[in-house]
């Protein structure tokens, strides 16, 4: 005997299916990216590549009863959410099809089947939100856990420190998700912080808080399941500081001065997708025609979203003021 | 029966409170400070900390929680100390509150309703007496609601809990002392209906909130002169009730716009362009205006007096309408 087996997953099925989501996610994002080149579509699009692992892992721990928010780059979220590829992509053609009949676009996908509280643009806008849909939950006696997603940037402003301290305070049923890419756009956080120790900083606010390798799946997924548990049975907000990277610029405009080539492939090299695959394969765990399959589901799925959105329609402009005021009664 | 603009304000809290198990109040010093001008006095005692919540001084954390909880269900009643403090929350409400609604293509609303003080009068200087409203009633999304009366501070508040979008409500700090008769049985008003509180066939005063006193005692003083005012009290600066601006224009032919808010670019600007936008042919003198003095409120008592409006400059611009034609 040479060498050593590598370790076999314990539920091998689970984790193809964390692969699969990751791959969807990625898939997703590079076809966003060839539409925005084709001019398809405009605005501002942030690509979640390279950071999968983070939503993939957080997500696969939350319940359909559960709130969740994110950031400007939350296509990744809003479709492991349950957000339809199509409805998402749709939305950023700016068609009625889209998820928020094209009013949103890329940085604002909003879905209340799913209680996906946005696609929020301001840096840490999201934070408060978390916040006071926890309190509602709390109010009224509801064991539901609120999943806020925000970078490192957001640890800069005060509705990041607010935040924290009321849901501390009021010991509200928040699971705090700091995706730590390194970089606020092009401010890499050792030249905006003081205290780079983004998780010392939550600990400050007695919240439970810990770091993880947001490059692993499985690692995300354990550390949340944790927190979420946690979280659900009363135990106050928690956090993840979740570090990651983004394979891509900021967004479709960003000449990438500010960090050096080889960080990057520092970074490539831990690829969260490659690294799941190769280690299923390793373990035996993964058939070539189990890969293909997963790639050929995905590209379908992604394809039949591209035709749903081109096939979209835009709303007549006679509805533009439509939805600044409610259509409906209070509920 | 015998009461004060405070007194109306919290019994309408108590009364929402009563109603509805959503609705609670949060902000600084309501609960066992009993609010900074007392107007939440002994609601702690009667519905509890978890209902009457104090929050520490983070205005953009505790009003993006009422936005959250509006979202989750329930009916916050988020209370700032004053209009100057808002502009902490001013991210929240502007980019979160009014824009919600419409980012999600209709799919959630945010049923908050926000109280916050207002205005000059008592001395406190450029950071606690501006007069905001006039900028907020820019923002689509928002409803903006000015209570002048008793009644109004009784019964908007209901109405505005009902309504299933972002309501803001400014009550003019000097009018908490403000004591009157309201019946006995004084209950929810209409929040979008402009309100004619004097009658008259000459000249019409436009204004809302802490300068309808003002306006009608001006109005006492021009009857005097042998002038007919009619005041119309706005009670709500978005949306505007255009139809009753242009009613009272159109029965006396001259208008002017009473604002505490400052000249450029304010709320009076905006009704004086509807006026000629909707009127013109109506007038027979240009729209006057008497706003605030471009200065943030000084402290010394004879100039935050000459910074807001008064009776007198009321009146004086009146005459001027009246006169132009007269």
């Amino acid at each position: 005997m040479t060498g050593t087996a590598a370790p076999a997953f314990a539920d091998p099925k689970h984790a193809r299916h964390l692969l699969r989501q990751m791959l969807r996610v990625r898939r997703l994002e590079e076809k966003c990216v060839q539409l925005y080149s084709e001019a398809k579509i405009r605005g501002f699009l942030h690509v979640y590549i390279g950071e999968e692992a983070v939503a993939t892992g957080v997500m696969a721990t939350l319940q359909p009863e559960d709130a969740v928010l994110a950031t400007y780059r939350e296509h990744g979220h809003a479709l492991l959410r349950g957000v339809a590829a199509g409805a998402i992509l749709a939305e950023m053609y700016g068609h009625q099809e889209g998820c928020c009949r094209g009013r949103g676009g890329s940085m604002h996908l909003f879905d209340a089947a799913t209680r996906f509280y946005g696609g929020n643009a301001i840096v840490a806008g999201g934070l408060p939100l978390a916040v006071g849909l926890a309190l509602a939950d709390k109010l009224a006696g509801r064991r539901r856990v609120t999943a806020c997603f925000f970078g490192e940037g957001a640890v800069a402003e005060g509705e990041f420190h607010e935040s924290l301290n009321l849901a501390a305070l009021w010991q509200l049923p928040v699971l705090f998700c700091c995706e730590n890419n390194l970089y606020a756009m092009g401010t890499a956080l050792r030249r905006s912080e003081s205290q780079t120790d983004i998780a010392l900083k939550a600990a400050a606010y007695e919240i439970p808080a810990w770091a993880v390798d947001g490059m692993d799946v499985l690692a995300v997924e354990e550390a949340a399941r944790r927190a979420t548990d946690a979280v659900r049975a009363g135990g106050g907000p928690h956090f993840l500081e979740l570090r990651t990277y983004r394979f891509r610029a900021h967004s479709m405009f960003d000449p990438e001065r500010y960090r050096d080539k080889a960080e990057v492939a520092e970074w490539l090299e831990r690829d969260p997708i490659d690294h799941l695959r190769s280690a299923l394969e390793a373990a035996g765990q993964l058939r070539k025609k189990d890969w293909d399959a997963i790639q050929r589901e995905v590209d379908a799925e992604v394809q039949a979203a591209v035709d749903f959105a081109e096939a979209g329609t835009p709303e007549p402009t006679d509805e533009l003021t439509r939805f600044v005021y409610s259509e409906r009664s209070a509920p | 029966m015998k009461t004060t603009y405070r007194e109306a304000t919290r019994a309408a809290m108590r009364d929402a409170m009563q109603r509805d198990d959503r609705v609670f109040l949060m902000g600084e010093d309501v609960g066992e400070y009993g609010g900074c001008f007392a107007v939440s006095l002994g609601l702690l005692e009667e519905f509890g900390p978890e209902r009457i919540r104090d929050t520490p001084l983070s205005e953009a954390g505790f009003v993006g929680a009422g936005i959250g909880a509006a979202l989750g269900g329930m009916r916050p009643i988020v209370e700032i100390m004053t209009v100057n403090f808002s502009l902490l929350a001013l991210d929240q409400i502007m980019n979160n509150a009014a824009t919600i609604s419409h980012m999600s293509g209709g799919q959630f609303n945010v049923p908050i309703v926000i109280r916050m003080t207002t205005g000059a009068g008592r001395q406190l200087a450029a950071q606690h007496s501006h007069s905001l409203e006039g900028w907020y009633a820019h923002i689509p999304g928002l409803r903006i609601l000015t209570p002048a009366t008793l009644a109004d501070a009784r019964g908007m508040l209901w109405t505005a809990l009902e309504d299933p979008d972002p309501v803001l409500i400014f009550e003019h700090g000097s009018l908490y002392n403000m004591a009157g008769d309201l019946d006995d049985d004084a209950g929810a008003v209409d929040i979008h209906a402009a309100a004619v509180r004097r009658p008259g066939a000459d000249v019409s005063l436009i204004t809302y909130g802490g300068t309808l006193q003002t306006v009608l005692d001006a109005a006492d003083q021009l009857a005097d002169e042998g002038i007919d005012a009619e005041v119309l009290d706005l009670r709500t600066l978005r949306p505007l009730d255009d139809a009753a601006i242009l009613a009272t224009v159109a029965k006396t032919h001259r208008a002017v716009v009473v604002d505490e808010g400052w000249r450029s670019g304010s709320i009076s600007a905006e009704i004086s362009a509807r006026i000629t936008e909707a009127a013109f042919f109506d007038l027979d003198a240009p729209v006057g205006r008497v706003c605030s003095a471009e200065v943030p409120t000084p402290y010394a008592r004879h100039l935050e007096l000459a910074a807001v409006p008064s009776a007198e400059r009321v009146v004086a611009a009146a005459r001027q309408a009246v006169g132009a034609h007269g």
